[in-house]
């Protein structure tokens, strides 16, 4: 660029970049802001909680909520909480490993209609979770399974966008040679897939858990039709139940937020820990 | 998809043929042992429920409620649909998640785009931080997303209501006008950076080359985002809009957890509650499940209607 150009262009940058960090700033503001409002509530007693004043320290008890937490009912809140790590720990799991295996038939191999089963996948996608509830929960019932473990499990293991994302994986980490060659290293198909193919689909593996995980840490509709004994419930319905108490009585407050804050923990560290691999998982399902 | 297929399938044929008809079979039992798994899911979690969705709702039990003798299933053909279709409650639920959809769809999509953009545009500061905290609400389960909100609305509890006190401002969050709206912000908040990494993914795979001809072209940095960059993430536009859609016409999370606290939510709220509420609370299964199946129809024609709209815009453009 000429020499004249550069101050009239270097202007409006400079108001640019204010804006733009200015503008980036207050939506960073908006999506923290509540999150750390839980961490400092979760601090409060029921006193100070309605007092309203926030940022001041009078009725710290973080202790004291934290021990009432578990103390309530029973301690039924570490009974959700071992209940919600069992369903998405377990199920998260066993989906992506079921999810990626299809993706990866999908991909390497040639059958008859694959396109059309493929498409049938996809439309399983779009499927509402709530037209499917009231017939899941009729099966279940005729098959016994109505309030138990597997009521809720069973359904959340069904992840279609998982077989799209484990297609995708497959083409970009797999290279055919590689298998060839243990093909040809007298592998059968099957060793190949466990012992070569696997192996190269790991990150694809840990995307899927991770999405997987997810979804199940939010479960709430399933639960909420399957189950109607407490100590099979998940954190998202046991909080739920509380917040119905604390309407009535409000010393269930406190317990409900420091609850609230328990249950995004572990989802925050996942993400934190294994940023690499939602954000492939995002772009895999974003570019294609 | 299908170029990665065929190097190794061009391999094989190379193999003498006895040799390639022990590897077909061999292949077959492969490709059915990975895929079982998935499809025994498909057909008992997916398949089978939708099949007797459809099947319940031309079936209602015979004098329910009563429950004098054995319950008789009587076939009433397309009964229970005329009977949702004409549920005044039903309409009503239909239309306020019509409304919160032209309401949150737009917003998310514009503004999710737009700070895409902005982050994209090279200004930017501390961009994976401001990634990260963006999409932190994400790793918030929606009934949390919801509580935290709740009591953010919540006179007494909020400070931001308080603050709004301060300014004498009074705003009922859980008032009649201000609910959906409400509602609104919770899943903005929830899944703004979700897509706005998936816009940011989509605007970092455009090739450099582009946007440094449209600089030298004398495009400005807005027009350049507008422009030249908005068109090609096109892709990613449409899928989340259609990923967004599909989720919000299943509304169910936010207002159930905010109907605790207000009366402005009734517990026919959205369609889903509709269904929740025919199905476990009236017990009436014919018309949960034909709510149901209409629902389904619903969200099948919107997201054919969405995927053939923008198959054809692009042919429009180019006349």
């Amino acid at each position: 660029m000429s020499a004249p150009g550069f101050p009239a262009a270097l202007r409006p940058r400079l108001l640019g970049r204010t804006a733009v960090n200015t503008v980036a700033g207050i939506a960073v503001l908006y999506t923290l802001l509540p999150v750390l409002w839980l961490v400092l509530a979760s601090a409060k007693n029921q006193d100070a909680l309605s007092g309203s004043d926030i940022l001041s320290l009078r009725g710290f008890s973080f202790v004291p909520n934290l021990r009432e937490l578990f103390a309530t009912d029973n301690g039924i809140f570490g009974r959700w909480y071992v209940n919600s790590l069992l369903y998405a720990v377990g199920g998260g799991a066993i989906s992506a490993l079921v999810s990626i295996a299809c993706g990866y038939a999908f991909d390497k191999y040639r059958f008859r209609h694959k396109e059309k089963l493929f498409g049938l996948v996809l439309a399983a996608v779009m499927v509402p979770q709530t037209v499917l509830a009231l017939p899941l929960y009729l099966m279940a019932s005729a098959a016994g399974l109505v309030n138990t473990f597997w009521a809720v499990f069973i359904p959340v293991l069904f992840n279609p966008f998982g077989v799209y994302l484990g297609r995708i994986f497959s083409e970009g980490y797999v290279p055919g040679e590689v298998l060839e060659a243990a093909r040809i290293d007298g592998a059968s198909e099957l060793t190949a897939y466990l012992r070569v193919a696997l192996r190269m689909l790991g990150p694809g593996l840990v995307t899927v858990f991770l999405f997987q995980l997810t979804a199940i840490w939010n479960n709430f509709f399933l639960p909420m039709v399957m189950l109607s004994d407490q100590k099979l419930y998940p954190v998202s319905l046991g909080l739920y139940a509380w917040n119905s108490a604390a309407t009535v009585s409000p010393e269930y407050y406190p317990i409900v937020i420091m609850g609230s804050l328990l249950a995004v923990l572990p989802l925050i560290v996942a993400f934190i820990l294994l940023q690499r691999f939602w954000r492939s998982g995002l772009t895999a399902g974003a570019v294609k | 998809m299908t170029t990665t297929a065929s190097p190794p399938a061009a391999f094989r044929a190379a193999a003498p043929p006895g040799v390639r008809t022990t590897t077909r079979r061999g292949e077959h039992v492969a490709c059915g042992v990975l895929m079982a798994p998935f499809f025994a899911l498909l057909v008992t979690v997916f398949l089978v429920p939708v099949g007797t969705a459809v099947w319940l709702s031309f079936f209602a039990s015979d004098e329910p409620g009563l429950g004098f003798g054995p319950e008789h299933t009587i076939f009433v053909g397309l009964r229970s649909y005329a009977a949702v279709l004409t549920d005044p409650t039903f309409l009503g639920a239909l239309g306020t998640v019509v409304l919160y959809c032209l309401i949150y769809l737009p917003l998310m999509v514009v503004v999710a785009l737009a700070l895409a953009l902005l982050l994209d545009s090279g200004a930017a500061r501390l961009r994976s931080w401001v990634q990260l905290g963006l999409f932190l609400p994400h790793a918030v389960p929606g009934i949390i997303a919801a509580l935290i909100w709740l009591y953010l609305y919540t006179p007494g509890i909020s400070p931001v209501v308080a603050l709004l006190g301060k300014a004498d401002l009074t705003v009922d969050f859980l008032g009649v006008h201000a609910v959906l709206p409400s509602i609104v912000n919770i899943a903005l908040w929830s899944n703004l950076g979700y897509n706005m990494v998936i816009f940011y993914s989509a605007l970092q795979a455009v090739p450099r080359e582009v946007i440094e001809a449209a600089v030298v072209d004398g495009a400005g940095p807005v027009r350049t985002a507008l422009r030249i960059k908005t068109p090609l993430v096109r892709s990613s536009v449409v899928m989340v809009a259609l990923f967004t859609l599909i989720w919000s016409l299943q509304l169910f999370t936010e207002p159930m957890l905010l109907s605790q606290s207000t009366s402005m939510i009734s517990s026919r709220f959205s369609p889903s509650m509709y269904i929740y509420d025919a199905a476990f609370t009236r017990n009436n299964y014919g018309l949960a499940a034909a709510a149901s199946v209409i629902l389904l129809a619903c969200t099948i024609a919107l997201s054919y209607g969405v995927t053939r709209w923008t198959n054809r815009a692009p042919r429009e453009l180019s006349r």
